[in-house]
């Protein structure tokens, strides 16, 4: 054990029941047991009374199934599982507030049309512009921008499912 | 019914007949139900909330009950904090009743508020904030089903004295309504056979029990397994109270401290089965090259353990005593003398052993308690020296028997926890054993064995140090013993004597035996102050994160 651990994000789905203080559980767990947390959403489910937390992870394989286990002893836990990277689906949605310099409206409006993003609100001095896909998407648009033409930046965090069984 | 009477109703359904408990602002109404209506429950009121907290948990680990504690809120709920922490390490059941201000309060930062079950989440299996009177008896209900099954620990139920007071039909439900949580009863059948199978190949298997056969009550199972298989057997500090047969299957504990032979057989054994085993850093040393020759089956309830600090060739999870049992049930062929003889001989070249000249040694008071002690007596013990050494020479043959802070190795354990297994255990003999500092950590304690009349036998190991602490300077800081010196002690026979408790000064081996003897005859409670080698250090060692045959045997 323990040589030539790769280390990489891994996303935990858990399922919760929705009783108060149980997102603090969860997370205060997961650092308590050594292990960081990348990116967290929280959402209701079809079911009234749970919560769907999405949990992005640094770690190896077996200290991810360690996670899985010790967040089972948690009372209002009702099921934890992984998203593969294999079958993975997933989506972040971000909204960015982008200050404009003159003359370069149309050629930004270009790039939002490029990555299948939106003008949600647009002022004199720039737009607020929503984007969605996977965080990787999300992250290569910003990177078109210069620093200081960021204005604000607020992203959901990642929600994902694993694909229907194709076999 | 208020909820007060809620709370204590709900006690008396839960069986409970001794309650730990200090009372306070927010847990006046309970205490003024208990007045009226307490008929059935024993309280046993410390002189500090850790001194009770502790004493639960002495209770809960000798009679195998869980131990209820009762405090009010902010510094009374603090006060337990490093109670419930040592319980929640070592897996003991506990049921610690907090008051809490009234909800209207709750986060104005109130006089005694403490966030409780935010301080003590990480402390607990499970902790609740009552906020409506319509969950109380159920909360209650939960607290204890969940303590005592599964793997057990320490629960926090906190309860807002608005809460206390509201009115609400009392009716106590048989169903915890915990569809999500569901311990295993039983092995895996299939993991049962695979057991065997490894077993009828394994030359040289070795079985390592934990804390686990003590909480599972799976001793008389286990002694069956070994005498039947004749497979020797290593503990863990938290696995003594095994007791085959044949004594050469025996090998005593294992582990930072433990015998030459026992870490010696977990070396070299080719089939290891853990049962109620956790894996510390204090056991395993160096993890890379942990029984680095054996194949490694791990037994226990909470599946979380299964891989968290060893990888594992085998999971069984289940508790202990029906795993053993399924494990009796099967045929296991197999004859291991071989082995047993190579760990015989081992033994006999390598055998616990101390320098026996010159002043009082500890040892040899642990190895006279041990010999003249009855063998049900329960023994407590403090944290450092004096807890390694009852691990090593204080033979224990009965589950629970050995009462020991594992896990957090909280100083000011001893005597509390000795009082807990009085408490439950009155016929039986409670023997403690302390060093001079950690005793000091909750000597007003000696107050609540006078209260109650309680017969507690004490041994307080006075080397003038922090023994274990200075024991680390000799070795690892060149002799720099800042901090540990405790030649400032207080007279310990005139404390005593303040207590009303019969205490004698023992300096001499020559006298070690008839006062032993005295002690353990003595029909009230007695303290020896028994002043020791002060530059004794326990060996062998293996020094942290070490492999478990790098040992120390001489300084
Ligand atoms: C509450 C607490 N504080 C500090 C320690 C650190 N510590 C571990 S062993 C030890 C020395 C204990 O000395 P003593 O009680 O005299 O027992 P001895 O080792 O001499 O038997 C100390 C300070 C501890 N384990 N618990």
């Amino acid at each position: 054990m323990g040589e030539n651990q790769q280390l990489s994000d891994h996303i935990v789905s858990v399922l919760v029941n929705n009783h108060p203080g149980v997102l603090s559980k969860v997370t205060s767990l997961i650092t308590r047991r050594g292990f960081n947390i990348d990116g967290i959403s929280a959402g209701n489910t079809k079911q009234s009374d749970m919560f769907r937390l999405t949990i992005v992870v640094k770690g190896d394989d077996r200290s991810i199934e360690q996670i899985q286990k010790q967040l089972y002893k948690i009372i209002d836990v009702v099921k934890v599982w992984t998203i593969t990277n294999e079958s993975k689906l997933d989506r972040e949605i971000g909204l960015i507030k982008i200050r404009i310099p003159h003359g370069q409206r149309n050629e930004i409006l270009q790039m939002i049309n490029v990555f299948k993003a939106s003008v949600l609100d647009a002022g004199p001095e720039g737009f607020i512009v929503e984007i969605t896909g996977t965080t990787e998407k999300i992250d290569s648009f910003l990177s078109l921008f210069e620093h200081h033409q960021i204005v604000e930046v607020a992203r959901s965090g990642i929600v994902a499912m694993n694909r229907w069984d194709k076999k | 019914m208020n909820g007060a009477r809620i709370v204590i109703e709900s006690l008396k359904k839960e069986g409970v007949d001794t309650l730990f408990c200090y009372t306070g602002g927010a847990v006046i109404s309970i205490f003024d139900e208990l007045h009226k209506h307490g008929e059935g429950l024993r309280l046993i009121q410390p002189r500090h909330e850790q001194g009770g907290t502790h004493a639960a948990d002495g209770y809960a680990r000798s009679t195998g009950k869980t131990g209820v504690v009762l405090v009010t809120s902010g510094p009374g709920a603090t006060n337990t904090i490093t109670g419930i922490a040592t319980a929640y390490m070592d897996s003991i059941p506990l049921v610690v009743i907090t008051g809490q201000v009234s909800t209207d309060k709750i986060g104005t930062d109130a006089f005694q508020e403490a966030d409780v079950t935010g301080i003590t989440l990480p402390i607990t299996k499970a902790n609740f904030l009552v906020k409506d009177i319509k969950d109380l008896a159920l909360t209650i209900k939960r607290a204890f089903y969940l303590a005592g099954t599964g793997r057990p620990g320490p629960v926090v139920v906190d309860i807002p004295g608005n809460v206390q007071r509201q009115d609400y039909p009392f009716r106590y439900p048989d169903d915890p309504q915990l569809p999500n949580y569901r311990p295993k009863t039983t092995g895996h059948p299939k993991q049962i056979r695979t057991t065997v199978k490894m077993l009828e190949k394994a030359k040289k298997p070795l079985i390592l029990a934990g804390g686990g056969i003590n909480l599972s009550e799976a001793n008389d199972e286990l002694n069956k397994f070994l005498n039947k298989s004749g497979i020797p057997v290593a503990t863990t500090l938290m696995g003594h109270g095994i007791n085959p047969e044949d004594e050469r299957l025996y090998c005593g504990f294992m582990g930072m401290h433990g015998t030459l032979y026992a870490n010696y057989a977990i070396q070299n054994a080719d089939l290891i089965i853990a049962i109620g085993v956790r894996f510390s850093d204090r056991i395993t040393g160096d993890t890379s090259v942990f029984a680095k020759n054996a194949k490694l089956i791990h037994v226990d309830i909470d599946p979380a353990e299964i891989g968290k600090n060893i990888p594992v060739d085998l999971p069984i999870v289940g508790p202990a005593t029906s795993v053993l049992k399924e494990l009796n049930a099967s045929d296991i062929h197999g004859n291991y003398s071989h082995w047993v003889d190579e760990i015989d001989e081992y033994r006999r070249k390598n055998p616990l052993t101390y320098d026996k000249e010159g002043l009082l040694k500890p040892q040899y008071l642990v190895e006279l308690a041990s010999r003249i002690f009855p063998d049900n007596t329960i023994v407590a013990t403090d944290v450092g020296q004096n807890q390694m050494w009852v691990g090593q020479y204080y033979r224990f043959r009965y589950p629970r028997t050995f009462l020991t802070s594992g896990g957090l190795g909280t100083m000011g354990f001893g005597l509390p926890a000795a009082i807990g297994a009085a408490v439950g255990n009155p016929d039986r003999e409670v023997l403690m054993f302390s060093g001079d500092g950690g005793f000091q950590m909750n000597m007003q304690e000696l107050n609540t064995i006078r209260k109650y009349k309680l017969k507690v036998k004490m041994i307080i190991m006075d080397n003038s140090y922090l023994g274990m602490v200075r024991q680390w300077q000799e070795l690892l800081f060149d002799k720099r013993y800042s901090g540990t010196d405790m030649n400032d002690n207080p007279d310990f026979l005139k404390l005593a004597e303040v207590f009303g408790i019969k205490a004698v000064r023992l300096e001499d081996a020559a006298h070690a035996e008839e006062i032993i003897r005295e002690l353990a005859e003595c029909q009230t409670s007695m303290l020896v102050h028994a002043v020791v080698d002060p530059k004794q250090n326990v060996l062998p060692m293996v020094p942290a994160g070490k492999p478990l045959d790098k040992v120390i045997t001489k300084f």
